[in-house]
Protein backbone atom coordinates (compact mmCIF):
# COMPACT_ATOMS: atom_id res chain seq x y z
CA UNK A 1 0.00 0.00 0.00
CA UNK A 2 3.14 2.45 -0.01
CA UNK A 3 1.82 4.06 -3.39
CA UNK A 4 -2.27 3.11 -4.19
CA UNK A 5 -5.24 5.36 -5.94
CA UNK A 6 -5.64 7.02 -2.33
CA UNK A 7 -2.10 9.15 -2.51
CA UNK A 8 -1.85 9.37 -6.35
CA UNK A 9 0.40 6.33 -6.87
CA UNK A 10 2.95 8.34 -4.67
CA UNK A 11 6.24 6.81 -2.56
CA UNK A 12 6.39 9.73 -0.01
CA UNK A 13 8.48 8.84 3.03
CA UNK A 14 8.68 10.88 5.85
CA UNK A 15 7.82 14.56 6.20
CA UNK A 16 6.84 17.53 8.56
CA UNK A 17 4.57 20.14 8.99
CA UNK A 18 5.27 23.60 7.08
CA UNK A 19 5.07 26.04 9.88
CA UNK A 20 6.29 29.94 9.76
CA UNK A 21 9.08 29.56 12.51
CA UNK A 22 10.93 27.51 10.04
CA UNK A 23 10.23 29.33 6.57
CA UNK A 24 13.89 30.94 7.22
CA UNK A 25 16.00 27.94 7.67
CA UNK A 26 14.02 25.95 4.83
CA UNK A 27 14.40 28.91 2.24
CA UNK A 28 17.64 29.86 3.15
CA UNK A 29 19.44 26.46 3.53
CA UNK A 30 17.23 24.19 1.55
CA UNK A 31 17.57 21.20 3.94
CA UNK A 32 16.72 17.23 2.31
CA UNK A 33 12.97 17.13 3.36
CA UNK A 34 10.90 14.39 1.54
CA UNK A 35 8.11 16.50 1.29
CA UNK A 36 5.97 19.33 3.37
CA UNK A 37 2.18 19.30 4.43
CA UNK A 38 0.74 22.33 4.44
CA UNK A 39 -2.44 23.63 6.35
CA UNK A 40 -4.47 24.33 3.33
CA UNK A 41 -6.71 26.88 5.10
CA UNK A 42 -3.26 29.30 5.54
CA UNK A 43 -2.66 29.12 2.18
CA UNK A 44 -6.62 29.89 0.82
CA UNK A 45 -6.16 33.42 0.61
CA UNK A 46 -5.80 35.68 -2.74
CA UNK A 47 -1.92 37.19 -2.29
CA UNK A 48 0.91 37.95 0.28
CA UNK A 49 3.65 36.25 1.71
CA UNK A 50 2.24 32.93 2.79
CA UNK A 51 1.79 32.70 -1.12
CA UNK A 52 5.18 34.05 -1.99
CA UNK A 53 6.99 31.34 0.35
CA UNK A 54 4.58 28.50 -0.90
CA UNK A 55 5.81 28.91 -4.31
CA UNK A 56 9.43 29.13 -3.34
CA UNK A 57 8.62 25.81 -1.40
CA UNK A 58 7.09 24.43 -4.31
CA UNK A 59 10.14 25.17 -6.73
CA UNK A 60 11.95 22.74 -4.53
CA UNK A 61 10.00 20.28 -2.41
CA UNK A 62 6.72 17.90 -2.76
CA UNK A 63 3.90 19.53 -1.11
CA UNK A 64 0.48 17.88 0.75
CA UNK A 65 -2.42 19.25 1.49
CA UNK A 66 -4.12 18.92 5.05
CA UNK A 67 -7.43 20.69 5.73
CA UNK A 68 -9.11 21.75 8.85
CA UNK A 69 -12.19 23.21 7.94
CA UNK A 70 -14.59 20.99 5.66
CA UNK A 71 -16.09 19.53 7.67
CA UNK A 72 -17.16 16.36 5.93
CA UNK A 73 -19.55 15.07 8.95
CA UNK A 74 -21.41 18.25 9.67
CA UNK A 75 -24.75 17.97 8.01
CA UNK A 76 -24.87 21.38 6.16
CA UNK A 77 -23.59 21.36 2.93
CA UNK A 78 -20.20 21.50 1.57
CA UNK A 79 -19.07 25.38 1.73
CA UNK A 80 -19.11 26.21 -2.25
CA UNK A 81 -16.75 29.46 -1.81
CA UNK A 82 -14.64 27.26 0.46
CA UNK A 83 -14.18 24.37 -2.07
CA UNK A 84 -12.96 26.96 -4.79
CA UNK A 85 -10.59 28.59 -3.09
CA UNK A 86 -9.15 24.70 -2.23
CA UNK A 87 -9.76 24.22 -5.88
CA UNK A 88 -7.43 26.70 -6.77
CA UNK A 89 -4.78 25.92 -4.31
CA UNK A 90 -4.77 22.15 -5.49
CA UNK A 91 -3.91 23.47 -8.82
CA UNK A 92 -1.34 25.54 -7.55
CA UNK A 93 0.33 22.71 -5.26
CA UNK A 94 -0.15 19.63 -7.62
CA UNK A 95 -0.83 18.03 -4.50
CA UNK A 96 -1.43 14.37 -5.13
CA UNK A 97 -4.08 13.82 -2.68
CA UNK A 98 -5.71 15.90 -0.11
CA UNK A 99 -6.51 15.20 3.43
CA UNK A 100 -9.19 16.72 6.29
CA UNK A 101 -10.83 15.06 9.34
CA UNK A 102 -13.58 12.68 9.70
CA UNK A 103 -15.52 15.23 12.24
CA UNK A 104 -17.86 17.73 11.99
CA UNK A 105 -17.53 21.38 13.06
CA UNK A 106 -20.18 23.95 11.13
CA UNK A 107 -24.07 24.46 12.00
CA UNK A 108 -25.68 26.81 9.61
CA UNK A 109 -22.65 28.43 8.29
CA UNK A 110 -21.50 29.22 11.86
CA UNK A 111 -17.75 27.90 12.43
CA UNK A 112 -16.59 26.52 15.45
CA UNK A 113 -12.87 25.87 14.19
CA UNK A 114 -12.68 22.62 16.15
CA UNK A 115 -12.86 19.18 14.93
CA UNK A 116 -15.80 17.70 16.87
CA UNK A 117 -16.49 14.10 17.14
CA UNK A 118 -19.09 12.53 15.31
CA UNK A 119 -21.71 10.14 16.84
CA UNK A 120 -20.93 6.63 15.01
CA UNK A 121 -24.38 5.62 13.58
CA UNK A 122 -24.86 4.66 9.91
CA UNK A 123 -26.96 7.58 9.32
CA UNK A 124 -23.77 9.91 10.07
CA UNK A 125 -21.82 7.27 7.88
CA UNK A 126 -23.75 7.68 4.61
CA UNK A 127 -23.92 11.56 5.09
CA UNK A 128 -20.47 12.38 5.71
CA UNK A 129 -19.68 9.64 2.44
CA UNK A 130 -21.79 11.41 0.73
CA UNK A 131 -20.31 14.82 0.95
CA UNK A 132 -16.44 13.26 0.39
CA UNK A 133 -17.65 12.32 -2.82
CA UNK A 134 -19.06 15.41 -3.56
CA UNK A 135 -15.65 17.17 -2.77
CA UNK A 136 -13.57 14.64 -4.55
CA UNK A 137 -15.74 15.02 -7.75
CA UNK A 138 -15.68 19.17 -7.36
CA UNK A 139 -11.70 19.06 -6.27
CA UNK A 140 -10.58 16.40 -8.63
CA UNK A 141 -7.63 14.75 -6.75
CA UNK A 142 -7.74 11.61 -3.81
CA UNK A 143 -9.35 12.35 -0.74
CA UNK A 144 -8.31 11.07 2.63
CA UNK A 145 -10.45 11.28 5.56
CA UNK A 146 -8.24 11.56 9.15
CA UNK A 147 -9.14 9.95 12.19
CA UNK A 148 -9.31 12.53 15.19
CA UNK A 149 -8.69 12.59 19.17
CA UNK A 150 -12.18 12.76 20.81
CA UNK A 151 -12.35 13.64 24.43
CA UNK A 152 -16.08 12.38 24.45
CA UNK A 153 -18.81 9.75 22.98
CA UNK A 154 -22.39 9.96 22.17
CA UNK A 155 -25.12 7.83 23.30
CA UNK A 156 -26.34 7.25 19.39
CA UNK A 157 -23.35 5.63 18.60
CA UNK A 158 -23.82 2.24 16.52
CA UNK A 159 -20.30 1.00 16.05
CA UNK A 160 -16.72 1.33 16.93
CA UNK A 161 -14.62 4.25 15.81
CA UNK A 162 -12.87 2.36 13.17
CA UNK A 163 -16.06 0.74 11.79
CA UNK A 164 -17.37 4.06 11.60
CA UNK A 165 -14.12 4.76 9.45
CA UNK A 166 -14.44 1.28 7.11
CA UNK A 167 -17.95 2.24 6.84
CA UNK A 168 -17.08 5.51 5.91
CA UNK A 169 -14.34 5.45 3.71
CA UNK A 170 -15.58 2.07 1.93
CA UNK A 171 -19.02 4.13 1.30
CA UNK A 172 -17.06 7.28 -0.04
CA UNK A 173 -14.26 4.88 -1.65
CA UNK A 174 -11.85 6.67 -0.28
CA UNK A 175 -8.28 6.87 1.46
CA UNK A 176 -7.33 7.23 4.97
CA UNK A 177 -5.30 9.68 6.80
CA UNK A 178 -4.14 6.99 10.18
CA UNK A 179 -3.40 8.93 12.80
CA UNK A 180 -2.04 6.69 15.30
CA UNK A 181 -1.60 9.36 17.67
CA UNK A 182 -4.97 10.24 17.48
CA UNK A 183 -5.68 6.57 18.08
CA UNK A 184 -3.36 6.33 20.94
CA UNK A 185 -5.00 9.26 22.45
CA UNK A 186 -8.61 8.39 22.04
CA UNK A 187 -7.47 4.96 23.15
CA UNK A 188 -7.11 6.36 26.50
CA UNK A 189 -9.31 9.02 26.75
CA UNK A 190 -12.31 5.58 25.65
CA UNK A 191 -10.36 3.07 26.92
CA UNK A 192 -10.47 0.66 23.98
CA UNK A 193 -7.17 -1.33 23.02
CA UNK A 194 -5.56 0.82 19.94
CA UNK A 195 -3.86 -2.00 18.31
CA UNK A 196 -7.18 -3.66 18.28
CA UNK A 197 -8.31 -0.17 16.08
CA UNK A 198 -5.08 -0.16 13.75
CA UNK A 199 -5.25 -4.01 13.29
CA UNK A 200 -9.45 -3.40 11.74
CA UNK A 201 -9.31 -0.76 9.40
CA UNK A 202 -9.03 -1.25 5.67
CA UNK A 203 -5.07 -1.45 5.61
CA UNK A 204 -4.61 -1.27 1.93
CA UNK A 205 -7.07 2.11 1.96
CA UNK A 206 -4.24 4.32 4.52
CA UNK A 207 -3.00 7.05 1.62
CA UNK A 208 -0.45 8.18 4.63
CA UNK A 209 0.03 8.25 8.61
CA UNK A 210 0.05 11.18 11.03
CA UNK A 211 2.40 11.07 14.31
CA UNK A 212 2.41 13.56 16.72
CA UNK A 213 3.05 14.10 20.48
CA UNK A 214 0.45 14.84 22.85
CA UNK A 215 -0.43 16.12 26.60
CA UNK A 216 -1.21 14.23 29.47
CA UNK A 217 -3.65 15.36 32.25
CA UNK A 218 -5.12 13.68 35.57
CA UNK A 219 -8.32 12.52 33.97
CA UNK A 220 -7.68 12.53 29.97
CA UNK A 221 -5.04 13.24 27.21
CA UNK A 222 -4.90 16.14 25.21
CA UNK A 223 -3.76 16.29 21.66
CA UNK A 224 -1.80 19.36 21.54
CA UNK A 225 1.10 18.64 19.25
CA UNK A 226 3.66 20.33 21.00
CA UNK A 227 5.71 17.47 22.22
CA UNK A 228 8.00 14.55 20.55
CA UNK A 229 6.42 11.45 19.79
CA UNK A 230 6.29 8.91 23.03
CA UNK A 231 7.28 5.40 22.49
CA UNK A 232 3.73 3.74 22.73
CA UNK A 233 2.44 5.99 19.80
CA UNK A 234 5.79 4.55 18.11
CA UNK A 235 4.64 1.55 18.74
CA UNK A 236 1.20 2.10 17.22
CA UNK A 237 2.84 3.43 14.36
CA UNK A 238 5.14 0.10 13.98
CA UNK A 239 2.58 -2.09 13.37
CA UNK A 240 0.48 0.45 11.35
CA UNK A 241 3.31 -0.08 9.07
CA UNK A 242 3.53 -3.52 9.16
CA UNK A 243 0.16 -3.85 8.28
CA UNK A 244 0.15 -1.34 5.90
CA UNK A 245 3.61 -1.15 4.23
CA UNK A 246 5.88 1.91 4.27
CA UNK A 247 3.77 4.86 3.88
CA UNK A 248 4.15 8.37 3.66
CA UNK A 249 4.80 9.82 7.22
CA UNK A 250 4.09 13.01 8.42
CA UNK A 251 5.39 14.43 11.62
CA UNK A 252 2.98 17.01 13.19
CA UNK A 253 4.64 19.43 15.84
CA UNK A 254 2.43 22.46 15.94
CA UNK A 255 3.05 24.11 19.35
CA UNK A 256 6.64 24.74 21.04
CA UNK A 257 7.90 24.35 18.25
CA UNK A 258 11.41 23.90 18.34
CA UNK A 259 14.13 23.94 15.86
CA UNK A 260 14.09 22.82 12.20
CA UNK A 261 16.36 20.21 13.15
CA UNK A 262 14.52 19.19 15.97
CA UNK A 263 11.51 17.86 14.26
CA UNK A 264 12.66 16.98 11.59
CA UNK A 265 15.07 14.20 13.37
CA UNK A 266 12.35 13.15 15.54
CA UNK A 267 10.09 12.23 11.85
CA UNK A 268 13.29 10.69 10.48
CA UNK A 269 12.75 7.99 13.47
CA UNK A 270 10.36 6.85 11.90
CA UNK A 271 12.37 5.05 9.18
CA UNK A 272 13.93 3.34 11.65
CA UNK A 273 10.11 1.32 11.97
CA UNK A 274 9.98 0.97 8.67
CA UNK A 275 12.98 -0.85 8.62
CA UNK A 276 12.72 -2.77 11.65
CA UNK A 277 8.85 -3.95 10.18
CA UNK A 278 9.10 -4.19 6.77
CA UNK A 279 12.36 -4.59 6.16
CA UNK A 280 12.42 -1.88 3.68
CA UNK B 1 -31.07 11.05 18.19
CA UNK B 2 -30.61 12.32 14.82
CA UNK B 3 -27.24 13.39 13.17
CA UNK B 4 -28.27 17.32 13.15
CA UNK B 5 -30.02 17.26 16.21
CA UNK B 6 -26.59 15.94 18.31
CA UNK B 7 -25.00 18.64 16.18
CA UNK B 8 -27.33 21.53 17.12
CA UNK B 9 -27.26 20.54 20.80
CA UNK B 10 -23.34 19.92 20.94
CA UNK B 11 -22.59 23.19 18.90
CA UNK B 12 -24.90 25.33 20.84
CA UNK B 13 -23.65 23.92 24.36
CA UNK B 14 -19.71 23.93 23.42
CA UNK B 15 -20.39 27.81 22.13
CA UNK B 16 -22.00 29.02 25.73
CA UNK B 17 -19.60 30.97 27.79
CA UNK B 18 -17.02 29.98 30.13
CA UNK B 19 -17.44 30.40 33.62
CA UNK B 20 -15.05 33.10 35.51
CA UNK B 21 -12.96 29.96 36.81
CA UNK B 22 -13.35 29.11 32.80
CA UNK B 23 -15.45 26.37 33.21
CA UNK B 24 -18.48 25.36 31.51
CA UNK B 25 -21.61 27.26 32.69
CA UNK B 26 -24.69 25.24 34.90
CA UNK B 27 -26.94 26.67 32.43
CA UNK B 28 -27.18 27.94 29.27
CA UNK B 29 -27.62 31.83 28.47
CA UNK B 30 -31.64 30.81 27.67
CA UNK B 31 -31.66 28.70 31.29
CA UNK B 32 -31.46 24.89 30.05
CA UNK B 33 -29.61 22.76 32.40
CA UNK B 34 -26.27 21.66 30.92
CA UNK B 35 -25.79 18.93 33.18
CA UNK B 36 -28.84 17.88 31.18
CA UNK B 37 -27.98 18.21 27.47
CA UNK B 38 -24.50 16.96 28.18
CA UNK B 39 -26.24 13.61 30.30
CA UNK B 40 -28.48 13.47 26.99
CA UNK B 41 -25.87 13.53 24.19
CA UNK B 42 -22.75 12.16 25.57
CA UNK B 43 -21.51 8.88 28.04
CA UNK B 44 -20.02 9.31 30.67
CA UNK B 45 -16.82 7.41 31.43
CA UNK B 46 -14.80 5.93 34.57
CA UNK B 47 -13.32 9.12 34.71
CA UNK B 48 -15.03 11.91 33.43
CA UNK B 49 -19.14 12.74 33.73
CA UNK B 50 -20.97 13.69 30.72
CA UNK B 51 -20.89 17.30 31.86
CA UNK B 52 -16.94 16.95 32.16
CA UNK B 53 -16.24 15.60 28.61
CA UNK B 54 -18.76 18.28 27.29
CA UNK B 55 -17.04 21.11 28.59
CA UNK B 56 -13.41 20.09 27.23
CA UNK B 57 -14.98 21.09 24.19
CA UNK B 58 -16.57 24.32 25.42
CA UNK B 59 -13.02 25.72 26.66
CA UNK B 60 -11.32 24.86 23.84
CA UNK B 61 -13.91 26.55 21.89
CA UNK B 62 -13.63 29.81 23.69
CA UNK B 63 -9.47 29.73 24.19
CA UNK B 64 -9.20 28.68 20.44
CA UNK B 65 -11.04 31.83 19.02
CA UNK B 66 -10.01 34.04 22.18
CA UNK B 67 -6.45 33.53 21.43
CA UNK B 68 -6.69 34.19 17.34
CA UNK B 69 -8.78 37.41 18.26
CA UNK B 70 -6.49 38.31 20.68
CA UNK B 71 -3.41 37.98 17.95
CA UNK B 72 -5.27 39.91 15.66
CA UNK B 73 -5.88 42.86 18.02
CA UNK B 74 -3.29 43.54 20.03
CA UNK B 75 -3.43 47.61 19.55
CA UNK B 76 -7.34 47.11 20.97
CA UNK B 77 -6.03 45.44 24.12
CA UNK B 78 -2.82 47.73 24.83
CA UNK B 79 -5.73 50.62 24.42
CA UNK B 80 -8.19 49.22 26.46
CA UNK B 81 -6.59 46.68 28.57
CA UNK B 82 -6.77 42.78 29.00
CA UNK B 83 -9.72 42.63 31.04
CA UNK B 84 -11.67 44.57 29.26
CA UNK B 85 -10.17 43.32 25.86
CA UNK B 86 -11.68 39.88 27.19
CA UNK B 87 -14.59 40.77 27.93
CA UNK B 88 -15.28 42.61 24.68
CA UNK B 89 -14.16 39.68 22.90
CA UNK B 90 -16.01 37.59 24.26
CA UNK B 91 -19.77 39.33 24.05
CA UNK B 92 -18.55 40.33 19.94
CA UNK B 93 -17.72 36.59 19.38
CA UNK B 94 -21.26 35.54 21.08
CA UNK B 95 -23.20 38.25 18.65
CA UNK B 96 -20.84 37.73 15.87
CA UNK B 97 -19.92 34.11 15.87
CA UNK B 98 -17.43 32.88 12.39
CA UNK B 99 -18.69 32.66 9.69
CA UNK B 100 -16.26 31.84 7.66
CA UNK B 101 -13.87 28.85 7.04
CA UNK B 102 -10.83 30.60 8.61
CA UNK B 103 -10.24 32.61 11.68
CA UNK B 104 -8.38 35.03 9.60
CA UNK B 105 -12.07 36.57 9.23
CA UNK B 106 -12.85 36.30 12.70
CA UNK B 107 -12.52 40.29 13.41
CA UNK B 108 -14.43 41.39 10.42
CA UNK B 109 -17.45 43.05 11.53
CA UNK B 110 -15.58 43.97 15.48
CA UNK B 111 -15.60 47.70 14.19
CA UNK B 112 -19.14 47.52 13.14
CA UNK B 113 -20.41 45.87 15.93
CA UNK B 114 -18.03 48.19 18.43
CA UNK B 115 -19.98 51.07 16.73
CA UNK B 116 -23.40 49.42 17.98
CA UNK B 117 -22.07 48.79 21.52
CA UNK B 118 -19.31 51.31 22.58
CA UNK B 119 -19.76 50.31 26.33
CA UNK B 120 -17.09 48.23 25.91
CA UNK B 121 -14.59 50.74 24.41
CA UNK B 122 -16.03 53.50 27.12
CA UNK B 123 -13.48 56.72 27.52
CA UNK B 124 -11.47 55.25 24.45
CA UNK B 125 -13.99 55.27 21.75
CA UNK B 126 -12.23 57.34 19.52
CA UNK B 127 -8.82 55.90 19.86
CA UNK B 128 -10.01 52.37 20.16
CA UNK B 129 -12.12 52.56 16.86
CA UNK B 130 -9.17 53.75 14.96
CA UNK B 131 -7.03 51.25 16.03
CA UNK B 132 -9.35 48.47 15.23
CA UNK B 133 -9.65 50.11 11.98
CA UNK B 134 -6.11 50.13 11.25
CA UNK B 135 -5.29 46.63 12.89
CA UNK B 136 -8.08 45.33 10.13
CA UNK B 137 -6.55 46.85 7.37
CA UNK B 138 -3.60 45.50 8.41
CA UNK B 139 -5.16 42.03 8.25
CA UNK B 140 -6.80 42.57 4.77
CA UNK B 141 -3.37 44.25 3.40
CA UNK B 142 -1.27 41.09 4.30
CA UNK B 143 -3.27 38.57 2.20
CA UNK B 144 -5.28 40.74 -0.51
CA UNK B 145 -4.72 40.10 -4.33
CA UNK B 146 -1.91 42.04 -5.91
CA UNK B 147 -3.18 42.10 -9.36
CA UNK B 148 -0.36 43.06 -12.35
CA UNK B 149 1.13 46.35 -11.93
CA UNK B 150 0.67 49.36 -14.18
CA UNK B 151 3.38 50.06 -16.08
CA UNK B 152 4.20 53.43 -18.58
CA UNK B 153 3.52 51.24 -21.38
CA UNK B 154 0.03 50.74 -20.23
CA UNK B 155 -0.44 54.81 -20.09
CA UNK B 156 -1.37 55.52 -23.81
CA UNK B 157 -4.26 52.83 -23.39
CA UNK B 158 -5.94 54.65 -20.55
CA UNK B 159 -6.53 58.00 -22.41
CA UNK B 160 -5.93 61.41 -21.75
CA UNK B 161 -8.29 61.74 -18.61
CA UNK B 162 -7.22 57.81 -17.12
CA UNK B 163 -8.86 56.18 -14.37
CA UNK B 164 -6.42 54.70 -12.17
CA UNK B 165 -7.02 51.33 -10.56
CA UNK B 166 -6.05 51.41 -6.72
CA UNK B 167 -4.03 47.11 -6.11
CA UNK B 168 -6.94 45.29 -3.75
CA UNK B 169 -4.32 45.05 -0.68
CA UNK B 170 -4.31 49.30 -0.63
CA UNK B 171 -6.21 50.47 2.15
CA UNK B 172 -7.32 53.91 2.95
CA UNK B 173 -7.59 55.52 6.37
CA UNK B 174 -8.42 58.57 7.90
CA UNK B 175 -7.52 58.51 11.47
CA UNK B 176 -7.86 61.10 14.43
CA UNK B 177 -5.17 59.38 16.53
CA UNK B 178 -1.86 59.01 15.46
CA UNK B 179 -2.58 54.87 16.28
CA UNK B 180 0.19 53.56 13.45
CA UNK B 181 3.02 54.56 15.81
CA UNK B 182 1.57 53.13 18.87
CA UNK B 183 0.91 49.65 16.71
CA UNK B 184 4.26 49.27 15.30
CA UNK B 185 5.01 49.72 18.72
CA UNK B 186 2.85 47.03 20.24
CA UNK B 187 3.73 44.87 17.07
CA UNK B 188 7.12 45.03 17.71
CA UNK B 189 6.52 42.70 21.16
CA UNK B 190 4.63 40.34 19.19
CA UNK B 191 5.33 36.78 17.46
CA UNK B 192 3.82 35.53 14.12
CA UNK B 193 1.34 32.75 14.12
CA UNK B 194 -1.13 30.74 11.73
CA UNK B 195 -2.96 28.24 11.97
CA UNK B 196 -1.41 24.80 12.52
CA UNK B 197 -3.58 22.02 12.49
CA UNK B 198 -6.43 21.85 15.12
CA UNK B 199 -4.58 20.64 17.53
CA UNK B 200 -5.95 21.33 21.03
CA UNK B 201 -4.37 24.77 22.37
CA UNK B 202 -3.51 26.26 25.55
CA UNK B 203 -5.38 29.09 26.82
CA UNK B 204 -2.85 31.96 25.55
CA UNK B 205 -2.31 34.83 28.28
CA UNK B 206 0.05 36.90 26.44
CA UNK B 207 -0.15 40.62 27.83
CA UNK B 208 -0.36 43.27 25.66
CA UNK B 209 0.92 45.86 27.91
CA UNK B 210 -1.32 49.47 28.81
CA UNK B 211 0.58 51.85 27.08
CA UNK B 212 0.91 56.18 26.89
CA UNK B 213 -1.98 56.84 24.68
CA UNK B 214 -1.21 59.25 21.87
CA UNK B 215 -3.02 62.63 22.06
CA UNK B 216 -5.76 63.10 18.95
CA UNK B 217 -3.97 64.37 15.96
CA UNK B 218 -5.90 63.76 12.76
CA UNK B 219 -3.90 61.63 10.41
CA UNK B 220 -4.06 60.05 6.79
CA UNK B 221 -2.50 56.55 6.18
CA UNK B 222 -2.36 53.89 3.17
CA UNK B 223 -1.29 50.66 4.54
CA UNK B 224 0.03 48.53 1.51
CA UNK B 225 2.14 45.82 0.50
CA UNK B 226 5.76 45.76 -0.09
CA UNK B 227 8.04 42.74 -0.58
CA UNK B 228 5.02 40.70 1.43
CA UNK B 229 5.09 43.12 4.36
CA UNK B 230 2.63 45.47 5.52
CA UNK B 231 3.35 48.80 5.34
CA UNK B 232 1.83 52.21 7.21
CA UNK B 233 2.48 55.07 5.16
CA UNK B 234 1.01 58.50 6.18
CA UNK B 235 0.17 60.70 3.43
CA UNK B 236 -1.15 64.19 2.95
CA UNK B 237 -4.92 65.14 3.01
CA UNK B 238 -4.65 66.43 -0.27
CA UNK B 239 -3.68 62.87 -1.65
CA UNK B 240 -5.63 60.78 0.74
CA UNK B 241 -8.48 62.58 -1.41
CA UNK B 242 -7.13 61.76 -4.83
CA UNK B 243 -6.86 58.30 -3.87
CA UNK B 244 -10.29 57.63 -2.61
CA UNK B 245 -11.78 59.50 -5.21
CA UNK B 246 -10.00 57.03 -7.40
CA UNK B 247 -11.01 54.01 -5.69
CA UNK B 248 -14.64 55.25 -6.00
CA UNK B 249 -13.85 55.15 -9.75
CA UNK B 250 -13.16 58.81 -10.54
CA UNK B 251 -11.40 59.78 -13.42
CA UNK B 252 -7.86 61.34 -12.91
CA UNK B 253 -9.22 64.81 -13.64
CA UNK B 254 -12.42 64.67 -11.34
CA UNK B 255 -9.80 63.26 -8.58
CA UNK B 256 -7.93 66.11 -8.50
CA UNK B 257 -11.07 68.44 -8.49
CA UNK B 258 -11.88 67.43 -5.52
CA UNK B 259 -9.11 68.37 -3.46
CA UNK B 260 -8.94 72.03 -1.45
CA UNK B 261 -6.26 73.09 -1.70
CA UNK B 262 -6.41 75.24 0.83
CA UNK B 263 -4.73 78.66 -0.80
CA UNK B 264 -1.82 76.46 -2.18
CA UNK B 265 -0.35 77.50 -5.16
CA UNK B 266 -1.85 75.50 -8.30
CA UNK B 267 2.15 75.19 -9.13
CA UNK B 268 2.99 73.85 -5.87
CA UNK B 269 -0.48 71.59 -6.36
CA UNK B 270 0.97 70.30 -9.43
CA UNK B 271 4.14 69.25 -8.36
CA UNK B 272 2.74 67.71 -5.20
CA UNK B 273 0.31 65.87 -7.75
CA UNK B 274 3.31 64.87 -9.97
CA UNK B 275 5.51 63.49 -6.69
CA UNK B 276 2.77 61.47 -5.01
CA UNK B 277 1.78 59.39 -8.43
CA UNK B 278 5.12 58.78 -8.76
CA UNK B 279 5.90 57.37 -5.59
CA UNK B 280 2.42 55.75 -5.76
CA UNK B 281 3.60 54.35 -9.01
CA UNK B 282 7.05 53.37 -7.84
CA UNK B 283 5.05 51.18 -5.27
CA UNK B 284 3.55 49.29 -7.69
CA UNK B 285 -0.35 50.77 -5.68
CA UNK B 286 -1.72 51.19 -9.30
CA UNK B 287 -2.93 47.84 -11.41
CA UNK B 288 -4.23 46.89 -14.84
CA UNK B 289 -8.03 47.76 -15.05
CA UNK B 290 -9.50 44.90 -14.85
Amino acid sequence: MPANRFNGFTQYGVGIGLRIPHYSHILEEKPVVDWFEIISENFMIDGGRPLAVLDQILEQYRVVQHGVSMYFGSVEPLNREHLKRLKALVRRTRTPWLSDHLCWGSVDGSYSHDLLPMPYTFEAAAKTAQKIREARDFLEVPVVVENVSSYAEFHASEMTEWQFLTEVVERADCGILLDVNNIYVSSRNHSFDPFEYVNSVPHDRVAQIHIAGHSKFEKYILDTHDHPVIDPVWNLYGRAIELTGPTATLLEWDDHIPSFEEVHDEALKANRYVAERVGA
Amino acid sequence: MELDRIQRTMFDAVRQPLTAGEGMRKRTRDGKSLRVIANEIIKPNDRLTSFERLEIYNRQYWFRILAALSEDFPGLRAIIGERRFEKLAIAYLLDCPSRSFTMRNLGSRLEAWLRAHPEHIAQFESIALDMVRLEWAEIEAFDEAAKPRLTEADLPVLGPDPKFELQPYVRLLDLSHPVDDLLIRVRREGEEADIVSNAVTERIRSRARRRRLPKPERIFVAVHRADNSVYFKRIDKEAFTILCALREGKNLSDAVDAVEWSGRPIEDASAHVQQWFAYWSAQGWFCKTS
